[in-house]
Parts: C-alpha cells; structure tokens; sequence
C-alpha cells in the first residue's frame, strides 16, 4: 500500500482533486486495535493462569479476520467514510471481550458452580454484529432512504419497546428491571434496537416540522416559546418516556430516549427553549417519579451515600468506588485486581472492572476513545449535506455520549444507577449487536458527507484510486 | 444546525469532562480512603496472595505461612495456637488482625519501611515479595508452665526479665484457637467466633494486659515503697497493726483478714506487717503517708492511667480518685478503685527484684529480613526508678519474708530464695488471687505476677504455686 492518490497521474489534474479517504489511516489503527486486543488477552491469560493457551491464536485469528472483513466492506461500500469510527469502536470491542475473559477466569478461579463462559458467546454476538453492520452497508446504499420508512420504523421501535411491558414477567424481568424477551435461553434487550428506529424517526419527523417548531412562537420575558399545539410532539416523547419508566422500571431507557429526542429537536429548530422546557419536563417528572415509586427513591438514596446503604443498594456501587480506590492511578494491572468482587462486573459495571485493572490512565483512555467516537459522529452531522442524514447523525452519536455519561456516571456515583449497559464494552449481545447497527448508519451517513460533491457526471473518477482493488468496475 | 450541533459537541465535551473529573477525584484523592476502608476487602486478599513473616520464640515458629492451592495463596498458621494465642493474635479474613499480628503487621507483611529495598530487590528479581519475621522474647519454658497453671480457670501469668523488662512469659487464660479464625472459610470463622462469643469471658481477651483488676494486697508493695522513700521508715519502723480500725469519718470498722490481730502488742515491724498482710497497719500507713506520697510512687512504678505499647497495647493502671482518708486508707490494701492490670503487677515485682530502677517491658527481641539478617535488636530502656537501691534491698528482704514465714510460702522453691507478696481482693464475685515475687531473691533473673480471676482461694493457696513453678521453670532453663 505504498501508492497514494497522489502518485496517480489523474488525481494531479486540475480540478479533479479528490479529498482523500484514510482508508489505509483506518487500516492501521485497527492493527493497532487488534494488537491491543490480544496484547490484553495475552496479559490475562498469562497473569491469571499462568499459561498461553491455543484458544489465544483462535481469539486472534477470529478477531483478526472480524475487522479485516469490517475493513474491506467499508473499502469497497463506504470508501469516504470517517476513518476513525471503526477503529474506535474496534479498540472498545477487543478491550470489553479482554475483560469479560477476565471475569470468566476469576469466576472459574472462585470455584463458582455456575461459571459459564461468556466471552466466546460476546464473540459470537460480535461477529453477529458485524454480519448486521455489512448488511446495512449493503442494503442500505444511501442513508435518505431511511427516512421514507420512518413511520414504519417508528412503530416497530415503540413495538419492540413495548413487548417486555406486555409479556409476563417470567419472560421479560431480570434482576426488577422488565426490559427483556427471554425465549429458548436468549435474553433480548428490544429498547437497544428501539433506540435505533426511534431516532431514525425523531430525524426524519424533525426535519419534515422544523420549520413549524422553529418559527411559529412567541416572546415571553425574553425567551421564543413554542405555541401550545406544537408542544405535542414533545410531550408524547415525554409521556413514552414515563411509561417506560412506570411499566418496565427502566430509568436508564427512559432517560436516554427522552434526552436524544430533546436534544435532536433543539439541533432541529436551533430554539434553546426546547431544551429548557424539555428541562422543565425532565425534572417534574423526575420529581413526580421520585414521590411516586420506592426503586426511584432508593436508587436516589444510595447514590447520595453508598456506604451508607452498604448492606443493600449501595454495595454495588461502593464495591465500584473500592475497585476504582484500590486501582488507583495506575491500576492493579489486567489480571491483578479483583474486579469479580463487583456485583454484575461483566456487564453493567465493566467500568469499575478497566478503572480497577487499569487505573485512572485506562479507565480515562477509554472515556477518550468515547469521546472521539462521539466527536467524530457529530463532525460527520456537522459536514453532512442534507438536513436528514444531519439530524440522525447528530442523534446517533448523541445517544453514544448520552448512554456512556449515563452509564460511567452511575457507576462511578457521579448519577444514580440507572441499568444501562455501557456501549461496545460491557457483556451483552442486544446492545452489542444494535450498536454495531448504530456505528454502520453512521459510517454511512459519512462515507456520503464526506464524499466531494459531484456536480456534472456520473460520480466515479475515485474507484480507480483505490490501489487494493484490482477489478475495475 | 450547525450553530446548535457545535454547542451539542461541546456539552458533550464537557460531560466527559465531567467523568473524567469524576474519575480523577475517586481514583486519585480518595484512592487511600477507599483502599484502606475496612470493608474492601482487596487489600487483605492481596496480602495472602505474598508470604508474611514468622513469628518465632525461641527458634522455633509461633506463626507461620504456609502455601496452600486455593485462591489465597498463603494460609497463617500457629503450631502451637492455645498456648501462644494471647501474644500472636489472629489473622483473619472476617475480623481482621488482633495482637502481634496486629501490632507488628507492618513488618510481618513486608510494609514496614527498613525492608523497603529488600521488597525493591524482590521486584527485580521478580521474587515474591516476603515480610519479615518478628522474633519475641518469650520463653517456651516460661509460656507452657505459665499457660498449664492457669489451665481451668480463668487468669493471667506475666513474667519479666528485671533487669531488661524482657516479657518472658504472657498468658492468659481460657485461651483459644488462632487456627481456626485464621482459615481460609469465612462460614467456619464465623461459626467458631460465635461460639468463642456465646462464652461468659470471651477469650480473645488478652488478661494479661487487656483487662485491670482489684489487685488487693499486692499493692502493700507499693505504699511500703512509699514509707521506705519517705525517709521516715525503715523495714524495722515499728507502726501500728490494731484488730480493727475505724476509718477517719465513718463508723464501719476496716478488719484484718480473718478479723485477727496482726500481733497481739497491737504494734509491728514494718517487715512484719507486710509479712502477715496486715490490712489495719498499712490502712494507717497510707492515711500517715498522704495521699500525694502515695500516688507519686503509684505513678513512679507505672500506675498513672497511661498505656503501654509493648508493642501490644497495655491498657493504663489507675488507683483512681481519692476523695479522703477513708478511701485512701481502703486504697492502700487494693481495695477501693485501685485496678491494675496483671502486666503492671509484674512491673512492680521487677522494679523491686532491678534494685528499683524499673525497665520498659518489651515482647519483640528482633526484627530480621525474610534472609534472616537482623534489621532491628530492642535495645533495654529505663521506665523509672521508683526507688532508691536501699529501699530497693528492703522491700526484698521484707518480701522474702513473705515468701519465708508469711502469706506467701507455697511459692517457696527448694534451694533458692524467693521474694513475693500475695493478694487477695474482694470484688462483686469471689475474691480475685494475685501473687507477685521474684527470684531468687538475692540476684533476680524472673519477675512474675499471677493473677486468678475469683479464685475463691487466697493468692497464697492459689497463686503462689503457679507463679512458684514459673519462676522454677526459668530457672531451671537458665541452668540454675
């Protein structure tokens, strides 16, 4: 790969200059994930057993071939995508499946009768992950398309977001949280893939009434309120969001669609007064929930002291706050601490597991790798050309920083707990598997925002640039 | 929407700024408070996983580690665990660390800084960090002969080298098992603590320096301290001994034990009055006294209400507030709120046996490095000098004949003199025994104190005998 766009003869030409692709740039940081990866791994196996086993070199060469087929699609189907949000994802991917290897390890070292493997099934959620991000690259050629079945997807999100509240609770209720469907042994958590369809929703509503919500207001005390009847729309994602939280005892959901629908609709209307009704809205209702329900009330209690609710709903989160103390800066070292100790550590609390292991340099490279996934997804809005493909990549990447500040906030006692599960990184086969479906919309929508605009012709002067590609089309 | 998205980028920036700042403030500048909190249990789980030092009485290992093939890697365990208990403690995963596993766990686990480069040399060498030994001047022989007395019931035996404070001996009793509260399963450290505690005194307690008592009699030592230093009497000093004598201020007469007369004449030698224990003439002695001569010489022996760490820590000894005459004649026989801890009972007997200069009583000899090299030697110190080498010579010879023609004669050992004083102290049960003496008597090499907790007996039918085989065997280990 030694040959760039510039040593061929026709990208010199005036005028014809392509912006360049960094698909090679992206090639290279995935290496360097994948070595992350199984440098982790590595570390693991040899600190906690002792010993490498050959299930490494099948990890490895599994992993390996993962992204390289990641690589190749986004070569070939999204050549103008951000060169960043594979990679990204990547590294977060590899280093949760480190650690959930970790956690298998210290479960089967406690001698615990119930020590499943989890890792290799993350591996196969993963790789059924990736099955759907190729999909969607492939079927999904331009993102505007979306917006036509924005209807119909808005009725399967609010579906698949109301079928755990319908089912008995012996299928849909894990540990008082009722967000599941448990059939034949898998556990689906429909409101990841809700979360999906209804921002693909919000986007293409948001861009059709902009206009309206923008413009038709009035002025009180210095502020441009909206008129009664265009509160509508936010007061139904209001109310969905409320019966979320009343039927399936989920704030975590609750929370985060409530907050991706006000944050779309302020980007959408550019009226800071959404976001300080939505405010308003936010907090009688956190009020009201507060006086209403006992887990809401609890869940406040042992966030403002954990220790003081040791016994009970605070020792989550102060077996966090302890893993985290004992790590310290520079951690106890993958394998050297005792993350296990941490109720539900592979999942909802992977977190308190890196910030352990880790220290405060892991746990913060991780928030990092966060925050350029996200920062990415809303320069790719920022860039976008058409006012859909903006909103839903604003929407997108929001609900990412939205989830992981939610997420990290709760565990480590900055927010109640709430029961979402941190994006990529923690066990979980329907987050894993939607957010893949997540990143490959947004590798879309920038493969198209970054694309230079072509006025006359048919837009193909790139392909031959590509130095991998031997067939031309 | 470029103006709303760029704000939204930016919130997003600082929400994870937020975190981050979050973060920094739990793993950094309350790192310490979380690490060291009692209830994270990581750090004690961490110290199994290195092996911790000995605790080692005369060559031989009291406490040891021994490595295991469950998750924690090494398992503490103490050969010889009731005989030793008082002294070594526990090391547990459910309570924690208790007496020298206590007291001296920053080198037994390796974190006391004089093995610090020792721990570095370990890093690069990539050699599993150990702790170093702690090695205690307790004699074997002392121990199991001080520990068989005591067996059935419940007691404390101390004894001292006098001439250093060296704690020869330290037992109390009922004991208990360190194994077993130092296992590796918490449900059966929790079952055998349940039991320990379902008990009337629960044995944990260390008597010997944890607990203080009436000492009775015994602390006629310290009042006749007091007359000798006063310059007004000698051993000879002829004071009042009555049958009975009415107490300044009340009514209710103080008896002798038994109610008799200490001597017919109503009058005594000094010498004879400690001889025969006599209550009324030491009551008058310490009511002439005063009670500022009194306390100065408590306080000079050690009874002023402070601690000891030795490094153990030893509870304070009182005689506590004196408010007149009366209570200050009461306080003179040990009665009263005197309450001494069997420790401080020895010190007494020690600084009498050290020509009256009182040594610090210590339980660690050395400190070595996991390679045996000795990091630190406890080098003796003087507490105080209670009283002069004269006064010194007279208190022994009175308490000689203590041991010779009075209260005190079972603790009589064939061949070598024996300087003691018994006591025998009322309390809410029965009475409480004590014997304190040293031998021999004309170049001391043990101090003791024998304490029995509501004996019933006196302490010359009970305790005299214990402390008698303590001292005997001593000195039979020391060849003499």
């Amino acid at each position: 790969m030694t040959s760039g766009p510039t040593t061929d003869p026709r990208a010199a030409a005036p005028g014809t200059a392509t912006p360049p692709r960094r698909r090679n740039t992206e090639l290279a940081l995935l290496g360097f994930a994948v070595l992350i990866t199984l440098v982790a791994q590595a570390i693991v196996d040899l600190t906690v057993t002792g010993s490498l086993t050959t299930e490494l070199a099948t990890f490895g060469l599994w992993i390996t071939a993962l992204w390289t087929v990641a690589h190749l699609v986004v070569r070939r189907w999204a050549p103008y995508a951000d060169p960043l949000l594979l990679p990204a994802v990547a590294l977060l991917v590899g280093l949760g499946l480190s650690f959930i290897h970790r956690l298998d390890l210290a479960a089967q070292q406690a001698g615990s009768t119930a020590s499943r493997e989890d890792a290799p099934v993350q591996l196969v959620w993963a790789t059924l992950g990736l099955v759907l991000f190729v999909g969607v690259l492939l079927v999904l050629r331009d993102h505007r398309l979306l917006s036509r079945f924005a209807y119909t997807l808005a009725l399967v999100g609010l579906v698949l977001l109301a079928i755990p509240a319908v089912l008995p609770s012996s299928l849909s209720e894990v540990n008082g949280a009722k967000i599941w469907i448990r059939v034949a042994g898998f556990s689906i958590q429909p409101g990841e893939f809700a979360k999906i369809c209804l921002t693909v929703f919000f986007a293409a509503y948001l861009v059709d009434k902009r206009d309206v919500l923008a413009l038709a207001s009035r002025r009180v005390m210095g502020l441009e309120l909206p008129r009664g009847r265009d509160l509508g729309p936010v007061l139904v994602a209001w109310m969905l969001s409320i019966l979320v939280l009343v039927f399936e005892r989920d704030l975590g959901s609750s929370l985060l669609l409530f907050g991706i629908f006000v944050v779309m609709l302020y980007v959408a209307t550019e009226r800071a007064s959404w976001l300080l009704i939505g405010l308003g809205l936010f907090a009688g209702g956190a009020l009201v929930a507060y006086q209403l329900f006992g887990h809401v009330q609890q869940r406040v209690d042992s966030w403002l002291d954990p220790f003081a609710y040791y016994d009970g709903s605070g020792f989550q989160v102060a077996q966090a706050l302890f893993g985290l103390g004992t790590g310290g800066l520079f951690g106890a070292g993958l394998g050297g601490g005792r993350p296990d100790q941490v109720p539900v550590a592979k999942s909802d609390f992977i977190a308190a597991a890196v910030g352990e292991e880790l220290g405060l340099f892991g746990l913060v490279a991780v928030i990092i790798v966060y925050l350029v996934l996200v920062e990415r997804g809303l320069r790719t809005s920022l860039i976008c050309r058409d006012a859909f493909g903006k909103l839903l990549a604003a929407g997108l990447s929001f609900a990412i920083a939205w989830q992981v500040f939610v997420v990290l906030g709760g565990v480590t006692g900055l927010l109640p707990l709430t029961g979402l599960t941190t994006p990529f990184l923690a066990y979980g086969g329907s987050s894993l598997v939607a957010n893949f479906v997540l990143v490959a919309v947004l590798v879309r929508i920038s493969d198209a925002a970054r694309r230079p605009a072509a006025p006359s012709g048919p837009p193909k002067p790139a392909l031959g640039d590509a130095p991998t590609e031997v067939v031309q089309t | 929407m470029n103006a709303p998205l760029r704000r939204v980028a930016i919130s997003v920036l600082v929400l994870f700024t937020l975190l981050i700042v979050n973060v920094n403030v739990i793993q950094v500048v309350r790192s310490d408070e979380l690490r060291s909190d009692g209830r994270n249990t990581r750090v004690l789980v961490e110290e199994y996983d290195s092996e911790r030092g000995s605790i080692v009485v005369g060559g031989t290992e009291i406490a040891n580690s021994v490595p295991t093939d469950d998750q924690l890697t090494y398992l503490r365990q103490y050969p010889s665990g009731p005989v030793y208990a008082p002294v070594t403690g526990y090391y547990s995963l459910v309570y924690g660390n208790a007496q020298m596993e206590r007291a001296a766990d920053d080198v037994l686990s390796g974190d006391d800084a004089r093995l610090f480069t020792r721990r570095l040399a370990d890093l690069f060498t990539g050699r599993d960090p150990s702790g170093g030994d702690v090695v205690l001047t307790l004699d074997p022989a002392v121990q199991e002969t001080a520990m068989a007395g005591l067996e059935g019931v419940t007691g404390a035996v101390v004894a001292l080298d006098p001439s250093t404070g060296a704690v020869l001996g330290m037992a109390s009793t009922p004991t208990y098992d360190p194994n077993q509260l130092s296992s590796h399963q918490p449900a059966e450290i929790r079952e055998y603590a349940a039991q320990l505690e379902s008990l009337e005194i629960d044995p944990r307690l260390n008597r010997a320096i944890d607990a203080r008592y009436s000492p009775g009699s015994i602390f006629k030592v310290v009042v006749s301290a007091a007359a000798l230093a006063s310059g007004q009497y000698t051993s000879d000093t002829v004071v009042p001994a009555p049958q009975e004598l009415v107490l300044p201020g009340t009514s209710t007469p103080l008896e002798n034990f038994g109610g008799s007369a200490c001597d017919p004449s109503g009058r005594q030698s000094l010498l004879d009055a400690l001889t025969v224990s006599c209550n009324t003439a030491f009551a008058q002695l310490g009511i002439d006294l005063g009670e500022d001569r009194v306390r100065e010489m408590a306080e000079a022996f050690g009874i002023d209400g402070e601690g000891f760490e030795i490094p153990l820590t030893a509870e304070g000894s009182t005689i506590g507030e004196i408010e007149n005459d009366a209570q200050l004649g009461v306080s003179s026989i040990g009665q009263q709120d005197v309450q001494l801890t069997p420790l401080q009972a020895a010190m007494i007997a020690s600084a009498v046996a050290n020509d009256g200069t009182l040594m610090s009583p210590y339980l660690v000899d050395q400190v070595r490095a996991p390679d045996l090299s000795v990091i630190d030697q406890t080098d003796p110190e003087e507490l105080s000098e209670p009283v002069s080498a004269d006064a010194a010579d007279q208190l022994t010879e009175m308490m000689t004949s203590v041991v010779e023609n009075g209260s005190g004669r079972r603790a009589r050992i064939p061949g070598v003199t024996v300087a003691g004083k018994t006591g025998t102290a009322e309390n809410a049960g029965p009475d409480h025994n004590w014997f304190i003496g040293f031998a021999p008597a004309d170049d001391p090499q043990i101090a003791v104190a024998v304490f029995v907790a509501n004996g019933g007996g006196t302490g010359g039918d009970v305790s005299a005998p214990i402390a008698r085989d303590v001292m005997q065997a001593y000195l039979d280990g020391q060849g003499g």
